[in-house]
């Protein structure tokens, strides 16, 4: 076998270099860190920012890599939401990020065994089924108002400081460090995730099921695992509003929630993880500039950018960014062989 | 020469429609064993029994004498039964490498390692460029599938399924729809496959069955209708009747 011995660096370097961080991430993340030296007064925005770039994160996972399109997502931010509030509240935990790691797993649990319910059907049947878990999950909270607090929300959280010595301060100082922190890291695991045999695997099931089996992938266990995680990420991003705001409401679980979320990753643009943080930045941004010109009529823009989108994006709205993409990918291989870069 | 797979009074129905009736099948280890039969004879309805794609309504199969009717379709995968289709299954965003990459990681047990980048297992990419290279497919190793012209993705197609080292490979018209060209290096492939690994392949071209082929199965309407070796298939005047024609073929 001499010839694979030859393609065989190449081959490994390849893929390599497909996994390594592409210059224009560097610049995307030294934004992102600069932004917390730089922007000190919009710590409290940033911070809602990157809540929900998280939470965008977390349904990217699943739909633009393993396919499976939720409109219930909140009931895993919300469930987060609440455990970190209770554990704060009744000070089993304290230390806000074991409590964020606890209430990541606690959500977990949660994605896992409603896993079971999306693993099969079209995509209204996972539509719908997401929906209905979001709102049994709000009414179940709204029923046991002793342990939560009813549609009050969940009164008297103190959040004690970070590590034990960074206090939360009103300006969203350590707010922003903190979720900034958090969802680098996060963003960085999912990164390793996708471009891993496991994480190509959920491309194949997304593309082609039964030829997935056929491969001898076990698709089931695949979507079970990924819906798993983005539940762990979906439950940090809700504990983290939690632990920022010293709040939680019911409105963590809200279907408005959902669908915006849905919005943010279109906006973004699907299956290439920047989707979320990049739409959570359009969307807060546009948010907060038209609330201010037309703080009652401001979804009407929001509305017609998503119908833009989907126009311009015809039958593959969750890549209408593919040609930026294309594009930075094309300038990435510049000086590679001509045959690489064809394929970009 | 013993029995690898095996099915016993197979039966699929859907609805009022018998697919598959009361199918009795011996395939030996090693075997070139054709099925053939008139189009709606339940070949392709039998293969998807056999992978686990459909569920028989009664009856068994049996690999290497073990009951596998109720084993779902990926373990019987790990168990050593892999099938192409009649027409192409692949992943149209994912390239020849990926598909191919996904393939062998599944037979080696790594499909499920999340914390490895893939490609770094280089007796592993060693493995999937050889492949490629055997299949024609090492220069468009990089090319989305979906932009690949139609014979290199019966390549790819044929390829992926011969990545999980199957002892019983089962071939749905590999050759259907390609151009000459390519065919004859389709069919040089699943020649050359090794002696050890049983083959049951779906075929119309009947000069390609009678040189391939060291027994063959003809199904009408769902049942088996003739089984034997080619020379007595050949000769059969009922199959010569229902499906060969009149006129000697092969």
């Amino acid at each position: 076998m001499s010839s694979p011995a030859r393609a065989l660096p190449q081959v490994s370097a390849r893929f390599a270099n497909r996994a390594r961080w592409h210059p224009l991430e560097y610049a995307f993340w030294l934004c992102a860190l600069a932004s917390f030296f730089v922007m000190p007064g919009w710590h409290l925005i940033l911070t809602e920012i990157a809540i929900l770039a998280l939470f965008a994160l977390s349904l990217d996972l699943i739909l633009g890599y393993a396919g499976i399109i939720s409109l219930g997502h909140a009931a895993f931010f919300g469930f987060g939401a609440y455990v970190a509030g209770l554990l704060a509240k009744h000070g089993i935990i304290t230390e806000p990020l074991l409590a964020l790691l606890v209430a990541g797993f606690a959500t977990m649990m949660l994605g896992f065994v409603t896993s079971f319910l999306v693993l099969r059907g079209s995509d209204l049947t996972r539509i719908m089924v997401t929906l209905g878990v979001a709102l049994m999950l709000r009414e179940v909270a709204n029923r046991y108002a002793w342990l939560t607090g009813g549609a009050d929300g969940l009164q008297g959280v103190e959040v004690q400081p970070l590590l034990g010595i960074f206090r939360f301060d009103m300006f969203g100082h350590t707010a922003y460090a903190y979720s900034l922190g958090t969802l680098f890291v996060l963003f960085a695991l999912a990164r390793r995730i996708v471009h891993s045999p496991f994480g190509i695997s959920l491309q194949a099931i997304k593309a082609n099921p039964l030829r997935a089996a056929a491969i001898g992938i076990p698709v089931n266990s695949r979507l079970i695992a990924i819906y798993a995680v983005a539940a762990f990420y979906a439950g940090i991003a809700g504990a983290m509003l939690t632990q920022t705001t010293a709040f939680a409401s019911l409105a963590v679980f809200d279907f408005d929630r959902s669908a915006d979320l849905l919005l943010v990753l279109i906006i973004g643009g699907t299956g290439y993880l920047y989707g979320g943080p990049i739409g959570a930045i359009i969307f807060k941004v546009m948010q907060d500039y038209l609330s201010g010109l037309t703080p009652q009529y401001w979804p009407f823009w929001i509305g017609m950018l998503l119908v833009v989108i989907v126009l311009v994006g015809r039958e593959r709205i969750s890549s209408w960014t593919a040609p930026i993409r294309m594009l930075a990918a094309r300038l990435s291989l510049r000086g590679k062989p001509a045959a690489e870069v064809r394929r970009a | 020469m013993t029995t690898v797979l095996e099915t016993i009074g197979l039966e699929k129905k859907f609805g009022g429609i018998v697919a598959t009736n009361n199918v009795t099948l011996n395939v030996k280890r090693g075997a070139r064993h054709a099925l053939i039969g008139p189009n709606g004879a339940g070949k392709t309805t039998l293969i998807n029994l056999l992978t686990g794609m459909l569920r028989p309504t009664s009856g068994h199969i049996l690999l290497d004498g073990q009951d596998i009717t109720r084993t779902t379709a990926f373990r019987r995968v790990k168990l050593g039964i892999t099938r192409t289709f009649q027409i192409n299954q692949l992943f149209a965003d994912l390239t020849p490498l990926e598909t191919i990459g996904l393939a062998v990681s599944e037979r080696v047990g790594a499909g499920a390692h999340w914390w490895r980048l893939a490609g770094s297992r280089p007796e592993l990419v060693d493995e999937v460029v050889s492949l490629l290279e055997r299949f024609g497919l090492a220069g468009a190793m990089d090319e989305r599938t979906a932009i690949l012209p139609y014979g290199k993705q019966r390549l790819l197609e044929i390829a992926v399924a011969v990545a999980s080292k199957p002892r019983v490979l089962l071939l749905d018209e590999p050759a259907a729809g390609v151009p000459e060209e390519d065919r004859d290096v389709i069919l040089d492939i699943v020649a050359a496959l090794p002696a050890d690994v049983t083959v049951l392949l779906i075929e119309h071209d009947m000069d390609v069955v009678f040189r391939f082929a060291d027994r063959i199965t003809v199904l009408v309407n769902g049942a088996v209708f003739a089984d034997g070796e080619p020379p007595a298939i050949a000769a059969d005047a009922k199959v010569r009747a229902v499906y060969l024609g009149d006129e000697p073929n092969g």
